[in-house]
């Protein structure tokens, strides 16, 4: 990856963050936490990663993409919207009533949106299925599912890593997000998840884990994700809650709160500040 | 009705899957660990790169079903109705019937005919269950007739679709050659003007045998097979509550958000003053035992469905 696409990613991600605090600041409720500990790998998904076109967003020969974790749809809205699936301007809609941005993904009405998700634990296993569906049909196609560690706590996801792992699903990448926090609090006081790489491998995963905030690491990780052959595969991003906006990073309290006015502002000024020096040369 | 010929309707499943999938290529069928069970294991022999055995994980089954329909294939997610409606009650609700994917749901070993495994796996309450789900299709056949038909019709409904089917042999009523079904329509199966027996599932061949007890009493009993529960035909119920007066509800279900309290539900909001009883399973759990004989244990046999009806004749 050359300097230039690493700063013009990093400056996406600057403005997937914005996006997450202006939805969440409008819905006055939301997730934005998690949305921006996987800011960098939505952009990385929608920007440089997966098979799709904003204008045919139901192509068939698509690559999926499955919020498991879809609390953090804030994130997931503003990668689409500045990739092209739907207006920006429609960001601070979300939550509102009759708003087509559901407080959690629906793929009946957001463009772009391969999966309808917000209980725990079911994305995964919609995303296998698609695996498993575009596999004995030749598809080239692969399928992403990004999942937060919180919730590995969720029983199904180990049903649907066992699935992945049996059925040899080649074409299927599981992310976790490890940004250690969840709503009670940090995930080991909350329910111990001991070693994740060390269970997903057990569980007859290729893993790769890697600095979640890193577009280098990103792109070493997702071609070499590409290159496994006979079964899944995880890639463990080892995140920061929070991460871009000050007073939110590794905080517990901004899983799922709204900014107010005061803290938006603040939180779109040091945005904007690194934005601009991403911008700069 | 001693040398009708009787067949499991799971077993009507299996064939039914089987047929479909000779001719549709896009009929995958899922599994959980219960395709000798279910009978799935019929469209395993000839299809085994079509069938998908989940393991004993049933959540993810559903959620695997509700991926594989994206991608433009119809899956046929088999468990036992505990399982399937009970265990998995949430993934079907928001992964399947919440973005309306086109999954069809094969629920094997339905009510407490299921015998000798006791409660634990006697489910009476997948109807209220599934029923309640928006968009959701809720269906029972009488019989290996109807219960081939129905299939049939699920695939060809775009949209889910709950079939729930029984362990217990059920004689066969309808004529394969002369039957057809709709998803939504009732079936008058015999005529009469005194009381509607309206019933689904085992209890259809249950309403006959009654209105032949009643008959020998003067009492002239329409029996329906209403084998869908929803989207329920309502027009058939107004029917038989204006022509007949007095109706009977017969389902191996829960009395509680079965078919029962649909029928009574279009009647009341109509405004009708027909009086209603339900036989079904009252508010218990079931019990180990043959099916046969749990079933006139819990009075879901013709001769209590008469009684029944008696009854009103005596207090109306």
């Amino acid at each position: 990856m050359t300097k230039a696409e690493e700063k013009a990613l990093q400056a996406m991600a600057c403005r997937v963050r914005m996006g997450v605090l202006t939805a969440t600041h409008g819905a006055k409720a939301g997730h934005p936490g998690g949305s921006l500990s996987a800011a960098d790998v939505f952009t990385y998904l929608y920007f440089k990663e997966l098979n799709i076109d904003p204008a045919d967003p139901k192509k068939p020969d698509r690559d999926r993409f499955v919020l498991s974790k879809g609390h953090t749809a804030p994130g997931l809205y503003a990668a689409l919207a500045y990739r092209g699936f739907f207006p920006v301007d429609d960001l601070p809609t979300l939550r509102h009533i009759d708003s087509y941005l559901q407080g959690h993904p629906n793929m009946d009405t957001v463009p772009g949106v391969d999966m309808s998700t917000g209980s725990l634990g079911q994305g995964i296993s919609c995303a296998a299925g698609m695996a498993l569906g575009l596999k004995k049909q030749g598809s080239a196609a692969r399928v992403y599912t990004l999942l937060g560690d919180g919730e590995m706590q969720e029983g199904q996801v180990w049903e649907a890593l066992m699935f992945a792992a049996h059925y040899k699903l080649d074409n299927f990448c599981v992310i976790i997000d490890h940004n250690g926090l969840q709503i009670d609090g940090p995930n080991e006081k909350v329910m111990g998840l001991g070693s994740i790489p060390d269970k997903l491998r057990a569980f007859g995963l290729d893993v790769f884990q890697i600095d979640g905030h890193d577009f280098e690491a990103m792109e070493g990780a997702f071609h070499a994700a590409r290159q496994v052959k006979g079964k899944p595969c995880a890639i463990v991003l080892e995140t920061t809650k929070g991460k871009g906006v000050s007073y939110m990073e590794g905080q517990v309290g901004w899983h799922g709160k709204a900014p107010n006015d005061e803290e938006y502002a603040q939180g779109m000024a040091e945005l904007s500040a690194q934005l601009a020096e991403l911008e700069a040369v | 009705m001693a040398d009708v010929k009787k067949i499991a309707t799971r077993q009507s499943y299996g064939e039914a899957l089987k047929e479909l999938g000779a001719s549709h290529p896009d009929v995958v069928v899922l599994d959980a660990d219960l395709a000798n069970a279910t009978k799935t294991e019929i469209f395993k022999k000839a299809f085994p790169e079509r069938h998908f055995d989940c393991g004993i994980a049933e959540a993810n089954m559903m959620c695997v079903a509700a991926g594989l329909s994206t991608t433009g294939l119809v899956p046929f997610a088999s468990s036992f109705a505990m399982f399937a409606a009970g265990r998995a009650f949430e993934q079907v609700r928001n992964s399947i019937g919440y973005p309306h994917l086109n999954v069809k749901i094969g629920a094997t070993h339905g009510g407490i005919s299921v015998g000798e495994d006791g409660a634990s796996h006697q489910c009476c309450e997948d109807f209220a269950l599934m029923r309640s789900i928006p968009g959701m299709v809720v269906m029972s056949p009488a019989d290996d007739v109807e219960a081939k038909a129905m299939v049939k019709a699920a695939y060809e409904h775009q949209g889910p679709v709950y079939m729930r089917f029984s362990r217990y042999g059920a004689p066969v009523i309808h004529d394969p050659d002369r039957f057809t079904f709709e998803i939504g329509k009732g079936e008058v199966l015999r005529e009469g003007t005194d009381v509607a027996l309206i019933a689904n599932g085992p209890l259809v061949a249950e309403a006959l045998e009654a209105a032949e007890l009643l008959a020998a009493q003067g009492i002239s009993a329409r029996v329906i097979d209403m084998a869908t529960v929803k989207p329920l035909d309502e027009a058939l119920v107004l029917e038989a509550a204006r022509e007949c007066g007095k109706i009977v509800t017969c389902e191996e279900h829960s009395v509680i958000g079965g078919l029962g309290e649909a029928v009574c539900a279009v009647i009341a909001e109509h405004g009708l003053a027909c009086p209603v009883r339900r036989v079904g399973v009252n508010d218990e759990f079931g019990h180990s035992g043959p099916a046969g004989a749990l079933l006139k244990q819990f009075g879901l046999c013709g001769e209590r469905i008469a009684d029944v009806v008696r009854r009103m004749y005596k207090y109306s």
